[in-house]
């Protein structure tokens, strides 16, 4: 569960065009990843071109399946070197994708930070931090 | 198909034969620091970091018995915020003909030696110095979240903005997502972790110079201090400091008439592993190792012509423990995954142990001055005048920051 402090702002995405169409989806609540339709490896994060295929025309979003496992994860358990924005405690999580990347987001509500261990199955859920915000979280999912 | 990539650092094998022989490296042995200067580290300096830079600059020049006119390159981080120009004013340095920084934070810290190396061996200047200088205790925190609240509205570049709007975005945190996944998939306890931070403490215990300089720290205490981001705890952390250091560089053949006993660089190299980004690196194929330390050191290695076996007292970046405690392994100073037995007790990176370690107390205990301070022990091991000195060393290791490009080098005496 992560909570905001009012007043002070969230770090918005840099978005350019190599990763606009990611993070408009995340606001209309879709999770896409970056595939190469040639090598159909997938990237994480999006880039211009496919580094194994030297194509710059062969990368597209595709959409994510939305499940994977944590892989790593951190807990902020003072506020020294967490954002001052958000209450602590409050997790990050590395999850490993089921299409291979690995995505960093926080802990949805459903899931305490004392909750997390690396090989837990999670899922992709949404959440409208303000008007112009919408992020990714991880919540709890059935193995 | 999973992408193969990395393979180099994934089966452990530095292929050398598609680098650059060593026998035409223009650094290699013939390139020497000469000079070291530091200003006392504090957690309050109530000085500007121009003029810290100016004293540390100006005794490692007395150190190498060379006038400050006679220094004619500069070369720094791109992170350092003095003013180069100013500094040139105010040092008097009439006859500056080279100067430039190195970016990656503390990335840098072996990179910038070695551009001043290859700067004096292919005849650009004659002695350059080498500096840093920050407030970064008293001034402006770049490693604390709050330094980011005040100061951006957006992440700063695309590949920030995957994980700062989650407030992930201080570098303990990235490197603890790395050291979480390392300590499970190696079994390594933070009862083990702890020793790095203790033996550490011993050191600077016995360096007047350092900021933990006379205060003791047990093993019981490292176990009983808070977390700050789990898995690090506040022991874990290095120190926030004000201070400066500076070195100088110049080729082995003038070094001959200089006041000091020559540290030779033997080889130094820089790194820049494909699916870098600068600390939150996830997407290689692990992240339970410091990729950009191992292709660092290799190189490093390959150039020197020597292998972590050979070295006998190592200078290893540590922003926090773990940052040290990997370095081993990557360094091969122990073997993959065993870095926390190796480290248990203590003994093993003791000053008469198998791979001394941060003998001046390194970034968690002396002081942090982003790595700068590890090159100044580096020498005075090898000249023979560390407060904790090994006996007789011949080789020693310097690493720089993981997880963006990175550096080191291997000194001999
Ligand atoms: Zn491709």
């Amino acid at each position: 569960m992560v909570e905001y402090v009012p007043g002070i702002p969230i770090l918005k995405p840099y978005i350019d065009a190599d990763n606009k169409a990611y993070w408009d989806a995340v606001k209309e609540e879709k999770f896409v990843v970056q595939q190469c339709n040639k090598c159909k490896n997938y990237y994480q994060p999006p880039r211009p071109m496919c580094p194994e295929c030297l194509t710059l025309d062969t990368m597209e979003f595709v959409p994510s399946t939305g499940k994977g496992e944590v892989y790593s994860y951190i807990i902020y358990t003072t506020d020294k070197m967490a954002y001052p924005a958000m209450k602590i405690p409050y997790a990050v999580m590395v999850v490993e994708m089921e299409e291979g990347v690995r995505i960093t987001a926080n802990n949805a509500p459903d899931i305490d930070t004392d909750e997390i261990y690396i090989g837990m199955p999670v899922e992709v859920t949404f959440a409208k931090i303000d008007d112009d915000l919408t992020l990714y979280q991880f919540k709890k999912r059935k193995s | 198909m999973a992408r193969k990539i990395l393979e180099e650092y994934m089966n452990r094998k530095y292929d050398a034969d598609i680098k650059p022989k060593p026998a035409l490296n223009m650094i290699k042995d013939k390139t020497a620091i000469v000079g070291i200067g530091e200003t006392k580290f504090t957690r309050g300096s109530g000085r500007d970091e121009m003029d810290m830079a100016c004293e540390a600059i100006k005794k490692a020049a007395d150190d190498a018995g060379i006038k400050l006119e006679d220094i004619d390159g500069l070369e720094t981080f791109t992170l350092d915020r003095t003013a180069m120009p100013f500094i040139v004013s105010t040092l008097g340095l009439k006859n500056l003909r080279f100067a430039s920084e190195v970016s990656f934070g503390g990335g840098a810290a072996c990179a910038v030696t070695l551009h001043a190396a290859a700067i004096v061996a292919t005849g650009v200047a004659k002695n350059v110095v080498c500096y840093r200088s920050l407030n970064e205790s008293s001034g402006h925190k770049f490693g604390r979240g709050d330094g980011y609240a005040k100061y951006m509205l957006t992440a700063p570049t695309p590949h920030y903005g995957y994980t700062f709007p989650m407030g992930f975005c201080t570098p303990l945190s990235w490197a603890g997502a790395w050291g979480r996944r390392w300590m499970h998939e190696f079994n390594v306890s933070y009862e083990q972790i702890g020793w790095w931070a203790v033996v550490l403490r011993e050191y600077a215990n016995k360096n007047p110079l350092a900021l933990f300089h006379n205060k003791p720290m047990t093993h019981e205490d490292y176990m009983n201090v808070q977390m700050i981001v789990e898995p690090l705890r506040l022991f874990d952390c290095c120190v926030d400091t004000d201070g400066a250091c500076a070195h100088i560089v110049t080729t082995a053949e003038r070094a001959k008439d200089l006041k000091q006993k020559p540290v030779y660089i033997l080889g130094a190299g820089q790194s820049a592993p494909i699916e870098q980004e600068i600390q939150t690196v996830y997407n290689r194929p692990t992240i339970a190792g410091l990729f950009e330390t191992w292709y660092a050191a290799h190189e490093a290695y390959r150039v020197a012509g020597v292998e972590g076996k050979d070295i006998d007292v190592a200078e290893l970046y540590d922003p926090y423990s773990l940052g040290g405690i990997m370095s081993l392994e990557e360094c091969d100073f122990c073997e993959r995954g065993d870095a926390g037995n190796f480290i248990e007790g203590g003994d093993n990176i003791r000053v008469d142990g198998k791979m001394p370690t941060n003998t001046s107390g390194g970034l968690l205990s002396e002081a942090y001055i982003h790595g700068f301070n590890l090159v100044n022990e580096g020498v005075r091991q090898l000249r023979g005048t560390s407060y904790n000195q090994v006996k007789d060393p011949e080789l020693c290791m310097v690493t720089a920051g993981p997880g963006v490009p990175s550096s080191a080098m291997v000194l001999r005496n």
